[in-house]
């Protein structure tokens, strides 16, 4: 025990560690208060497409050699999310089926771009690493860590000031806008905010896991509490815990950080579904 | 003027007509009851004139500077999905949300509204339950507790008493009279319970094969009445 202790002090002195330590939890946090909202709504097949677009965008990004992607990647997976909301909303095409061409579309020419131009002689590492973020969290400058740092606060200031909004719209959309909130505005507001954890969480887990980061503490908590603001606390304790237990752990026993993370994220989902077996009575 | 008007409205969904050439309107204060048979388009001719879908010809006006966020309304049904947390309280509160335009939090007032509304409708007890784990009448009255956060000028209800045993029936009904007369809210509600219709409320709006706009006494003379609450013009 007190190895593993002696090992986390002496990584805790490297700077990387440290900035890998902050941006989790901010991550985590961002993703996890967002998590209802998604798995309520049609909008957990956006939040999977977005991982998938925004693999395509660092792909692009990657080629074009910028030093920092971020900006990007961002930029085009708002866009995206724009875009996939309002095909989602046109009732003539069928809003899950497009959403499924635009990600497997994006992942796919992603691949293909990065395989035609990539200059690395690591070609699969690069696309493993941005498919389950093995190493970038530990990779990050300061300036990727101040955009984290920044953006983080942007998304728990927005979640906090639109709560209740978001709560109206996420519980009974059609009573919202009968009774004058302008719920369009709002999932709009919902799109953007889940494109920008998205392109944060990418950092963390890598695109191919981060819906497990969003969805899996809101369903955690969604087990054993039963009203919205007991399970956005629970979610957001529940996937910051789980982030900063995950990082250590990889540290430690040398995993990738992303995987670790999700790991944890499943481990807490089924003990918190025992849980909930135990105080509800066994439910389907 | 009129604090709603209907000039030759046509509705339906996706290029198929329901209704067509329905013209009415609501004056403060009125308390109109849509009735009709199932699938006549009561529920449809409600979500046009919320704005929910739009009309596919005619207007629908609002008068008397009847803004949107004065309106509270009751669904026939709400789709929530399963494993919503959601606590009566919460959802009752988010009635409130078109008072508060774009302040993020509720204010003292809004949360005594709330706590008004829910002993109102006998939900103090359960106000810190799960919505999806009452039953379809609690259900119901929740919904209706979050309406009447919604209201000051008009209430729209679809079907308010269906589910609800007859003793908590009467008390709607009573409620909603008071709500009419003492706090002047404009009632429109579509019902199946032609009795009751015909005793509170003051305009029918009868949809179907035939058509009937007007006052009560009216109705009651008239030949859509006649055939509908026998029961024959039951299709
Ligand atoms: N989303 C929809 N898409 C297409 N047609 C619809 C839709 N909803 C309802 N309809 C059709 O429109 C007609 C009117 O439906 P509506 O729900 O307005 O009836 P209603 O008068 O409220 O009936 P009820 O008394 O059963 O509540 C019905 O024939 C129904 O089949
Ligand atoms: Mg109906």
């Amino acid at each position: 025990m007190t190895e593993v202790f002696g090992k986390i002090v002496l990584y805790w002195q490297y700077p990387f560690v440290r900035y890998a330590l902050i941006v989790g939890v901010l991550i985590a946090l961002c993703s996890s208060l967002l998590g209802v909202t998604l798995v309520l709504k049609r909008f957990s097949f956006i939040g999977d497409g977005l991982s998938h677009v925004a693999f395509g965008a660092i792909a692009i990004a990657t080629v074009l050699d910028l030093t920092n992607k971020m900006p990007l990647v961002m930029v085009i997976t708002i866009l995206c999310a724009v875009l996939l909301l309002r095909m989602g909303q046109n009732t003539k095409v069928k809003g899950d089926a497009a959403i499924a061409m635009v990600s497997v579309g994006a992942l796919g020419i992603g691949y293909l771009i990065m395989n035609i131009y990539s200059t690395s002689s690591n070609l699969s590492g690069d696309v493993c690493s941005t498919l389950f973020g093995s190493t970038s969290i530990l990779t990050l400058t300061q300036t990727e860590v101040w955009i984290c740092v920044v953006l983080s606060v942007v998304v728990v200031a927005v979640f906090i000031l639109f709560y209740h909004k978001i709560f109206s719209v996420t519980f009974d959309e059609n009573f919202a806008k009968a009774t004058g909130t302008n719920a369009d505005a709002y999932n709009l507001l919902i799109a953007v905010v889940i494109a920008v954890i998205i392109v944060l969480a990418m950092n963390l887990v890598g695109s191919l896991l981060i819906s497990a980061l969003v969805i899996f503490p809101a369903l955690s908590a969604m087990r054993v509490f039963k009203n919205f603001k007991s399970v956005t606390y629970c979610s957001a304790i529940l996937s910051v815990s789980c982030a900063l237990l995950g990082i250590l752990i990889s540290i430690v026993g040398e995993t990738p950080v992303g995987s670790t993370i999700v790991a944890v994220d499943i481990a807490v989902f089924a003990l918190f579904c025992l849980i909930g077996m135990f105080r509800g009575g066994v439910k389907a | 003027m009129a604090l709603l008007t209907c000039q030759d409205l046509s509705l339906g969904y996706e290029g198929h007509e329901i209704l067509s050439h329905l013209s009415f309107e609501v004056n403060k204060k009125d308390y109109l009851c849509i009735v009709g048979e199932n699938g006549s388009g009561k529920t449809t001719l409600m979500k046009t004139i919320l704005g929910l879908q739009s009309p596919m010809g005619g207007s629908i006006t609002m008068g008397d500077g009847l803004k949107q966020t004065e309106i509270g309304y009751l669904p026939q049904q709400t789709v929530v999905q399963r494993d919503f947390p959601a606590s009566v309280r919460e959802i009752v509160l988010s009635g409130c949300q078109n008072r508060c335009g774009l302040r993020p939090f509720y204010n003292k007032e809004e949360k005594q509204l709330a706590e008004e509304n829910m002993e109102r409708l006998g939900l103090t007890s359960l106000k810190k339950r799960c919505y999806r784990e009452l039953s379809g009448g609690q259900q119901q009255r929740v919904l209706l507790a979050r309406a009447l956060c919604a209201t000051q000028k008009i209430l729209l209800l679809d079907e308010p008493v269906s589910g609800l045993d007859p003793k908590v029936t009467q008390e709607m009904y009573h409620l909603i009279e008071e709500l009419n007369k003492k706090d002047g809210i404009t009632i429109i509600m579509i019902s199946h319970d032609i009795e009751a219709a015909v005793r509170y409320a003051d305009h029918i709006l009868h949809i179907g094969k035939t058509v009937f706009f007007g006052k009560t006494e009216g109705y009651l003379k008239s030949e859509a009445a006649y055939g509908f609450m026998r029961g024959d013009g039951i299709a």
